[in-house]
């Protein structure tokens, strides 16, 4: 290696502060899925009947443990310290105050936290707290106001990130008013736009409603006002989670294949449609709802349909990236260049193979959007099929992947076996295969997700790909593969940990083939793009929420409360006081105990 | 801006597909028909449903020749009536709504699949054929004992149907 190589500094020798910060964010998302991974294999072994050692009451505290710790700490978490070292790294210069910065991370570690023991309380019949209302948290089921709370700290905590870049990229703009936003900061700051909107929301459903009334200040909500008001986020949200690794695939992706992005204007395209499109759609997830017009169903169906271009304009992008860097390398043929690519590479093959997992899931997501087939899907377990496809593939697969690479960038230390790396990303796409399919086959046959014992003494399901019980078999392989292949990796990147510093580890990204000269400048305008989004949103969302609240009223025709989280204790405080204070103390006590 | 003549071939091809997908949809709905649940039905207090003409008696009830109305309530952990009776090669308009929390009504195995929210009624319309019988599951979460809930529809012969008062109770 020359010597200009290895006096190349790295991120953490640049930026040592922002790279503790980015540490402390995988760390915090690792932790996450660490967690999310040993409920995951408890409920795939008690759901198939292979192994039951929890009663099926339980299973839905570790459903909701499952789903929180996935998609809320593990993906946003990651999000988080990437886009941390995404923005600093490409505008080559220190977040504004570094203070900052550690109090957003610790709002969101906090907030998690409580959450984290408002969940993990249901398995202990002495603690008078639980939150079996997984990770939707649908009306009038209820859980403990710390649930709720906890939740809004780590948006809170999410919100000041966003300040904390677009802050710093200010900083950057009055020192550079001529030049083009760097395309890394610029997928920053465009996804955290789309952030914005999105959680406005569930921020209003959880303060305006859920919160008062979990602790008692109000009797009742309005099931179907939250539910979509949870879906006005919860669409955009996996767009959220999916952005970390669309910026992994833009910009890192081509760098490994040994070649360049093809297109810089491309990929800002993409971001701006993702800005306009991610939000006005969350009532696709409500098709089957009563009490919401069909025409405003079909509104968010045609713009859940316009949603699959940018998707589809990412995969001929990073394909047409990645034979670029092929053909870099050698490659040559009409696929002979596939030959030529780094294959031994777990941050390579991870990436691709996600990739490979998200167009499948792209297919199953189109039946998803189809309003009317859908009917034959909605709630079964194809859903969790589809997107163990799309978060739990191809975002997830993708961030293990891009750490491997991404790891040795912010603490130099190279990565303790890119072996055992291969193996685990191959391992992670051959139980997915198995897993995911047989969801997908199960959810046909009309088996439902989300519940501890999918088979009934009344009836059977047909037969029609196999069995029931053999798709059971392929969904308990799967999922074993899957908890096998996350110990390894956490197992490998612990090991990193562990080796000693070195110097010389520094890659730096190629700038694209068609760089952001060739952009049109009014993709830049992020203030147009908000605009534009915002009206959509009102187009989308103006009529079917006034026309819920003049249905059912804005707290609710009459709906009661059932709160999976009342125990002896309350019963005994509501005897004494009334249930408005008792509600109070034992949230406040609850607060207490974390605080101490 | 740049755009490489394939990739300008592959836009079109994907505007072309999102068109087609939404083609499908508009035709299903404008050809054969296939309504959506909506909000034609008026609310319901899900408190106070032995008060609702619709629903104080969960039933079946002949409407026409051949058609058919069912009233279904949904509760903590299941469905009334059970099992629901329907003649066979009936057309059968499913009343749905719930009086606790939001459950799901999927008949497995069939596109026959509705959410169940208490303050609202889902609507829909189906056609039986042959006398056979359909689990149906609750598909949604909602609560400790979500996985008991389950419910069945058996479709009977028409002189069947008639032997037991044309009622389900």
């Amino acid at each position: 290696m020359s010597a200009a190589i290895e006096s190349e500094p790295t991120f953490v020798d640049k930026f040592p502060d922002e790279a503790r910060v980015v540490r402390a964010a995988f760390m915090s998302s690792f932790f996450a899925l660490l967690l999310g991974a040993i409920f995951g294999i408890i409920q795939t072994l008690h759901r198939t009947d292979v192994a039951r050692i929890i009663p099926s009451t339980d299973y839905y505290t570790v459903l909701t443990a499952h789903g929180v710790f996935m998609v809320i700490s593990f993906t946003i978490f990651f999000l988080v310290g990437l886009f941390t070292w995404a923005l600093t790294r490409s505008l080559d210069r220190p977040l504004l105050n570094i203070k900052i910065t550690w109090t957003w991370y610790g709002l969101m570690a906090a907030g998690m936290t409580l959450t984290g023991i408002s969940i993990l309380a249901g398995f202990v019949d002495s603690i008078d707290m639980s939150a079996d209302v997984l990770y939707t948290f649908y009306a009038p089921l209820q859980a403990h106001p710390l649930f709720y709370a906890g939740l809004t700290v780590f948006i809170v905590g999410t919100w000041i990130a966003g300040a904390d870049w677009f802050r710093t990229f200010l900083a950057w703009r009055s020192e550079h008013p001529d030049e083009r936003i760097p395309l890394q900061t610029f997928m920053v700051l465009t996804t955290m736009t789309m952030w914005y909107i999105a959680s406005s929301a569930v921020a209003a459903s959880v303060l305006l409603f859920l919160l008062p009334w979990s602790l008692g200040f109000i009797d009742q909500v309005n099931p179907t006002l939250t539910r979509t008001l949870f879906w006005f986020f919860g669409h955009p949200v996996v767009y959220f989670w999916l952005m970390p690794a669309y910026m992994l695939w833009y910009t890192v992706l081509p760098k490994i294949a040994g070649g360049r992005l093809f297109s810089d204007p491309l990929a800002r395209v993409v971001f701006v449609l993702f800005v306009l499109l991610s939000t006005p759609v969350g009532i696709h997830h409500q098709y089957l709802d009563p009490g919401i017009a069909e025409g405003f169903k079909f509104i968010s169906m045609t713009n859940t349909m316009f949603l699959l271009l940018p998707s589809l304009l990412t995969a001929f992008t990073v394909v047409a990236s990645v034979e670029y860097g092929a053909r870099q390398r050698g490659g040559t043929g009409l696929l002979g260049w596939l030959t030529n690519l780094p294959w031994r590479k777990p941050e390579f093959t991870g990436m691709m193979l996600a990739g490979l997992m998200f167009a499948a899931g792209g297919f199953s997501g189109m039946v998803n959007a189809g309003m009317n087939i859908n009917y034959l899907i909605h709630n079964t377990l194809w859903v969790p099929g589809h997107f163990h496809l799309t978060v739990g593939t191809a975002v997830a697969l993708t961030m293990m992947a891009g750490t491997y690479w991404i790891w040795p960038q912010i603490s130099n230390k190279p990565i303790f076996s890119s072996q055992i790396g291969l193996f685990q990303v191959v391992l992670w796409f051959i139980g997915m295969a198995l897993m995911s399919n047989a969801m997908h086959a199960q959810g046909l046959l009309g088996v439902p997700r989300r519940t501890a014992e999918p088979e009934y003494s009344g009836f059977d399901y047909p037969t029609m790909f196999g069995g029931f019980e053999e798709l059971n078999i392929q969904i308990a392989i799967g999922g074993t593969l899957l908890f096998v292949s996350t110990i390894l990796f956490l197992g490998n990147l612990a090991l990193t940990m562990g080796n000693p510093t070195v110097s010389g580890l520094a890659e730096p990204l190629p700038s694209p083939v068609s760089g952001a000269e060739d952009a049109p400048k009014v993709l830049d305008n992020l203030r147009l793009w908000v605009g534009i989004a915002l009206t959509l949103v009102v187009l989308a969302y103006a009529l079917p929420i006034a026309a819920i609240i003049n249905r059912g009223g804005l707290l609710g025709p009459g709906v009661g409360t059932y709160p999976v989280w009342v125990a002896p204790l309350f019963d005994a405080l509501a005897d004494a006081a009334t249930p408005l204070l008792a509600a109070i103390t034992d949230a406040s006590g609850s607060l207490l105990e974390v605080v101490r | 801006m740049h755009i490489h003549a394939y990739e300008k071939l592959w836009l079109a091809l994907s505007i072309v597909l999102i068109l087609a997908l939404i083609g499908t949809v508009t035709y299903g709905a404008v050809g054969p028909g296939v309504a959506m649940v909506a909000d034609s039905q008026s609310t319901v207090d899900p408190g106070a449903l032995d008060e609702d003409d619709r629903f104080s008696e969960p039933r079946v009830e002949q409407v026409g020749e051949n058609e058919y109305e069912a009233y279904v309530v949904a509760y903590q952990f299941g469905f009334e009536p059970t099992p629901i009776v329907v003649p066979a090669n009936s057309t059968v308009t499913l009343h749905i709504t719930s009086r606790d929390v939001i459950h799901g009504f999927g008949v497995a195995g069939t596109s026959a699949n509705a959410m169940a929210v208490p303050g609202e009624v889902s609507e829909i319309t189906v056609e039986t054929d042959e006398p056979t019988e359909y689990g149906i599951v609750c598909n949604e979460y909602c609560g400790a004992g979500h996985h008991v809930m389950e419910g069945k529809i058996n479709v009977v012969s028409q002189s069947e149907f008639e032997d037991r008062g044309g009622d389900s109770e």
